[in-house]
């Protein structure tokens, strides 16, 4: 199918054709996806549907075979283009969080800060303190990251992604490995951010969430985008038998 | 804790019981235990250990630098740098298959022969760069290990930020990969601290050569026994520093894991 246009306001992110294989295994089949600024866009589909690949691609973790991303207007999968430039404006969170285990908590939202964007330590440090109280973590400032929770530390990956001032945030499966009651807290934290306008796309397993806070949900599967629209749509009058099946056996699995 | 002091006692007296009868002991007892040789020889064996501590440390200081550009220049996967990877992964092979005292006399005895104009013939100098040579490659590898084991999702977090490569590896995976080899890393300290009476082949008189000589004039090897408790209080204590830190790092990794 063809992207539908953005829904709201300008383009953000536009993704064209995208094939990517490991081996062998050609994981993305042609990927099509349109964001809008200050839109939302939820993936969900089964483990190995390439949610996660698709997100590593954007965020030039993982060298494309064919296509184009386009953000903000310009190709970044362009040769010769900056890599680390297009990355600083991208943020990207984790499902095992990676934060820097060596690094306090403040440290770890600074560093890049710091020495990508040569903010002065005592700017960088300021910003970082003012992003840690936003989200309830300014008494973790000096920690080191295995003394927080799951929740606590996602919490401050988050942080760390949004101390580089991304103009659009990739979340992949960031609940995945918490312990049910914190998956809460890291949500909430989400919530305020679309609030507040930020450009995300999140690649999640929590239905519940994905229709509370999208404003599109796009379903991939076998390496493509097989159906996408609102979730009011998506989750109560599926167009494809595909969707309705992985949605039926989610129900049955008691996670929508 | 009983149970262990009762069953050491036991054991060590037997042994020293049986070394003590043995026939040969009044004499063995005098040429290696003789009181009067053994303060005598000490402090002269003494000075000759500040010697082994100065290769130690000057050999010590290189080698840390040395094999950390060997160890990056193993770890580079870009096909640019094959030629690089490829330097260090002979040279590793090399110097780690020789023995140490051949590398220490090619250099110590070889170098000097040529008479090479403007290069020293000072063999503490070349002591000091076969040991640094052959350790180097050691302890390449224990570095190579460490930095091998920070997952990749770490490298993949920092180029998310937009840190650099280069960035990546200084800040994120190297200090990461510096902790963890600690330990094998003061064990390669240990043992570089032995080789350094290697040195003594080509000439420089340490601890050990020393206590050679007061050891010939006498016909007496008391001073062989005073040179090995001195290479004991220096390895000893650096062999519990590691235990400690083994120790510590077990504790931090259980903690983590919670």
């Amino acid at each position: 199918m063809t992207p539908d246009g953005p829904l709201l306001g300008t383009e953000a992110l536009r993704v064209e054709g995208l094939v990517k294989s490991f081996g062998d295994h050609v994981v993305l089949t042609g990927i099509e996806l349109i964001v809008a600024e200050h839109e939302v866009v939820c993936l969900i589909g089964a483990s190995g549907s390439g949610k996660s690949t698709l997100l590593r691609c954007i965020n030039l973790l993982e060298p494309i075979d064919a296509g184009r991303i386009v953000v903000e207007g310009a190709e970044i999968t362009a040769h010769g283009v900056d890599v680390d430039r297009i990355r600083r404006s991208i943020g990207i969170v984790f499902q095992a969080y990676n934060l820097f285990p060596h690094m306090t908590v403040l440290r770890n939202i600074t560093l890049a800060p710091i020495k990508v964007l040569k903010l002065p330590r005592v700017e960088a440090e300021a910003q970082a303190e003012e992003l840690l109280r936003r989200f309830g973590l300014i008494d973790k400032r000096d920690q080191v990251p295995d003394r927080l929770s799951g929740g606590q530390q996602q919490r401050v990956a988050i942080v760390r992604a949004l101390a580089m001032q991304p103009s659009i945030l990739l979340l992949d499966e960031i609940t995945s490995a918490l312990d049910p009651v914190l998956v809460a807290e890291v949500l909430a934290v989400i919530r305020d951010l679309a609030h507040a306008g930020m450009t995300m796309v999140i690649a999640t397993h929590e239905m519940g969430f994905a229709r509370d806070i999208a404003d599109r949900v796009a379903f991939l599967e076998g390496g493509r985008i097989l159906e996408e629209g609102p979730p009011a749509q998506i989750f109560t009058a599926p167009r494809e038998a595909r969707t309705r099946l992985f949605l039926d056996r989610v129900i049955e699995a008691g996670r929508l | 804790m009983l149970i262990a002091t009762v069953s050491t006692l036991v054991v060590f007296g037997v042994i020293a019981w049986v070394i003590v009868n043995a026939p040969g002991w009044p004499v063995a007892q005098r040429t290696f235990f003789d009181a009067d040789r053994f303060a005598d020889a000490w402090p002269r064996v003494v000075a000759g250990l500040l010697v082994n501590i100065a290769i130690f440390l000057v050999a010590a200081f290189f080698i840390l630098i040395w094999a950390l550009v060997l160890a990056i220049m193993r770890s580079l996967d870009d096909a640019v740098f094959f030629p690089f990877k490829l330097f260090a992964v002979v040279y590793i092979d090399l110097f780690r298959g020789l023995p140490s005292i051949l590398i220490i006399y090619v250099l110590g005895l070889g170098i000097p022969a040529l008479r090479l104009p403007g290069v020293t013939s000072d063999v503490f100098v070349w002591g000091v760069v076969a040991l640094v040579l052959v350790w180097s490659a050691y302890v390449a590898e224990v570095y190579r290990a460490g930095i091998q084991s920070v997952h990749p999702s770490q490298a993949a977090a920092a180029r998310s930020l937009g840190l650099s490569g280069v960035q990546t590896f200084r800040y994120v995976v190297l200090p990461q990969a510096i902790r963890r080899v600690i330990p094998p890393l003061l064990n390669d300290m240990i043992g570089l601290q032995k080789d350094t009476a290697l040195v003594s082949f080509l000439g420089p008189v340490e601890a050990f050569r020393r206590a050679q000589i007061i050891a010939s004039a006498n016909f007496n090897f008391t001073p062989y026994l005073v040179s090995a408790l001195l290479f004991l209080l220096l390895t000893i204590p650096m062999a519990r520093l590691v235990d400690w830190l083994v120790a510590r790092d077990r504790r931090r990794y259980m903690a983590g894991s919670r």
